[in-house]
């Protein structure tokens, strides 16, 4: 645990995830956000852990679930809250909405809306890389459920064979939108999906961002001196519903609970606090600092106007 | 304003000089992919079974050596997968040429064909280019039965963002699929497996134009509109027609999206009558968004427009007499001409 980056930054960015959602449930009971939104509370460790050990060319592709590792990469909190209000400063021109938080500058390359669509996405990046001998890796994110779609089947078997530079990185949150894993899939360790492609598996602590990061380091490491792919997965939990109009009912009494006493922020907070790197007090003061930085953002997202058909004409077409 | 016009890029003149030659149509697609490959080092093909011996129809014969495996990456059969990762080559700067061995297997690929090409560059608000070209082998007369008959030339038309195209004709093969590889958005290539030993002039050089029909035959009496191989059997009924005394223009679609409206709409004003060919039914089709088109914008037809398609509401049969009798020929469509050039 020795050479680590900075912790703080981690810790502030997972408070940033936090604070930036419950401002989304805020601004959705408020009407400046409408749809839905699949909130990632609870699984902050997951993707400010695995981002930070990516370099600054390499690219992910993620899902409807991603404001976590958009914010990760970089993505300024108020590009990111006017996407969501359909905005034309968002990061998207605000076409995308929630699901699609997208920023070509930062290397995310792809939200997805359709499970399991943005694992090729992410395996012909990295091909790309391969073929063009560039050290480069291609992460992709996904959850549970699409470990039971044939793209998940399709590209690690490509994967494999190509020995291609990407990281598959599975969010176990235990449940496939409504339906709770163990109900539609027949195995416990989703890792072990790996093993038919000859590729390793790896079963992660998700809620501890120092074991996330050192797993996925390890992952791109290999991939990226030629040893191929890698399948993580991230055992964690969501704290909401899947998606906004689900209130999560199906959960048995207590597991939320069980899961908080694992909170993720937690975890590296009092970490920080036994090392005296953060006292709790600076830990609060941080808080209220970023949920001021949330809340300004917001502000500045809400104060832009909305695309015009004009504008959007030329996202249909490249010229 | 038309629903189906869409903007399309200036085309600027190749730079070598053009000199013809006789080629078959599977020789001027090998000839396009060579050129585009040598030309381009972003170009590179996908598919299954692309790499040994020419692949499946032959098309792809002598690349492998010429470019490597690097070039032309074999895959394994999941259509879906690998034209997705055609989709993130495409993203970091490649230009992928995705082979479909037969069109009947597009849907196999559906969400990446519907969910992604078309709307990846618009939901990121147009931060990237998705110029992948999918060549899809279509069409009956093979004896390939209902699973690998289809041309499935009109499945993916109303799609804001995807490009479809068809080639008739060794000529047209080559310079469409030139001009489909440049492009920076996703097309939708549909070669006919039929047409593959047909020999024609090729300009090697040449690359057509988006979004550009092509009359291939002039004449005042009747506008027939026509893809693929049914260009070819139109030619022969035009042919045939000149006995009746009838002269029948035959216009080449090449594009169903985007659909060039205003070539065909010029044409059907000079002759007021219109037949569409396709080798596939015709609801839902590019012939009848055509003839929607035209009537919403308002012509004036001396008769009403008629289809010959695939007269039976059922998929391609093996037998090879009805499949024959399926797939509109060249007596059919004379015979339709004829009533409404008598109308």
């Amino acid at each position: 645990m020795t050479d680590r980056p900075d912790h703080i930054p981690w810790f502030r960015k997972m408070l940033e995830i936090r604070l930036f959602e419950e401002k989304v449930q805020e601004l959705f009971m408020a009407g400046l956000i409408e749809g839905t939104t699949h909130l990632c509370q609870g699984q902050e460790a997951v993707p400010v852990g695995a981002v930070a050990a990516m370099h600054a060319d390499d690219v992910l592709t993620n899902t409807y679930r991603g404001h976590g590792e958009a914010l990760a990469r970089g993505m300024d909190a108020e590009a990111a809250f006017a996407e969501l209000m359909g905005r034309s400063s968002g990061c998207c021109g605000g076409v995308g909405g929630s699901m699609h938080l997208t920023d070509f500058s930062k290397g995310n390359v792809g939200a997805n809306a359709i499970v399991g669509a943005g694992l090729p996405i992410a395996l012909g990046c990295a091909m790309a890389f391969k073929l063009r001998e560039e050290p480069r890796v291609a992460l992709t994110f996904f959850g549970d459920g699409a470990t039971n779609i044939g793209t998940f089947h399709e590209s690690l078997n490509m994967a494999a064979v190509w020995k291609a530079p990407i990281v598959f990185v599975i969010t176990n949150n235990l449940y496939g939108e409504y339906s709770p894993l163990r109900s539609t899939t027949p195995i416990e360790d989703l890792a072990r999906r790996a093993d038919p492609f000859g590729i390793p598996g790896v079963v992660v602590d998700g809620q501890d961002v120092d074991i996330v990061y050192d797993n996925t380091l390890s992952a791109i490491e290999r991939a990226r001196s030629g040893g191929g792919a890698t399948l993580l997965e991230m055992k964690t939990y969501r704290y909401r519903g899947h998606s906004r109009a689900d209130p999560a009912k199906y959960r048995p009494d207590g597991e939320l609970e069980a899961w908080k006493a694992r909170d993720p922020i937690d975890i590296l907070g009092g970490r920080l606090a036994s090392e005296g790197q953060l006292s709790a007090e600076e830990q609060q003061n941080l808080r209220k600092e970023v949920s001021a930085e949330i809340d300004a953002a917001a502000d500045r997202a809400a104060a832009a106007p909305p695309p015009t058909f004009e504008e959007i004409q030329s996202y249909v077409y490249a010229g | 304003m038309s629903t189906l016009a869409e903007p399309v890029p200036q085309v600027q003149a190749p730079a070598e000089a053009a000199d013809e030659a006789q080629l078959t149509y599977r020789d001027a697609i090998n000839a396009a992919l060579d050129d585009e490959m040598s030309g381009d080092p972003a170009v590179l093909l996908i598919g299954e079974d692309i790499a040994s011996d020419g692949g499946v129809f032959k098309t792809n014969a002598g690349l492998i050596e010429k470019y490597g495996p690097g070039r032309i990456l074999n895959t394994p059969i999941c259509e879906n997968g690998f034209t997705g990762v055609a989709l993130g080559m495409a993203l970091m700067g490649m230009r992928p040429v995705v082979e479909f061995m037969f069109s009947d297997f597009l849907p196999t690929a559906g969400d990446q064909i519907v969910n992604q090409l078309p709307k990846y560059r618009f939901m990121s608000g147009g931060q990237c280019a998705v110029p992948v070209t999918i060549r899809s082998i279509s069409g009956g007369t093979g004896r390939f039965g209902t699973q690998h008959s289809a041309t499935g030339e009109s499945w993916f038309m109303a799609l804001p963002g995807l490009r479809v195209v068809t080639a008739s004709s060794p000529g047209s093969a080559y310079a469409l699929l030139r001009a489909a590889i440049r492009d920076n958005n996703p097309v939708l290539f549909h070669e006919h497996k039929g047409l593959y030993g047909r020999k024609g002039p090729v300009r090697r050089g040449s690359i057509a134009e988006v979004g550009k029909a092509e009359t291939v035959r002039g004449g005042k009496d009747v506008t027939i509109v026509a893809t693929l191989l049914m260009v070819e059997r139109a030619l022969k009924a035009a042919d045939a027609l000149v006995e009746d005394g009838i002269e029948a223009e035959v216009i080449d679609l090449r594009w169903v999206r985007p659909m060039d409206v205003s070539t065909v709409r010029a044409s059907v004003e000079r002759t007021g009558r219109l037949l569409v060919a396709e080798e596939q039914v015709h609801h839902g089709g590019w012939g009848a968004s055509l003839i929607s088109e035209l009537t919403m914008g308002g012509v004036g037809w001396s008769a009403p427009p008629a289809a010959v398609s695939l007269p039976y509401d059922q998929p391609v049969p093996y037998s090879p007499p009805l499949e024959d009798a399926l797939i509109p020929g060249a007596d059919r469509i004379a015979e339709v001409a004829r009533s409404v050039a008598r109308h």
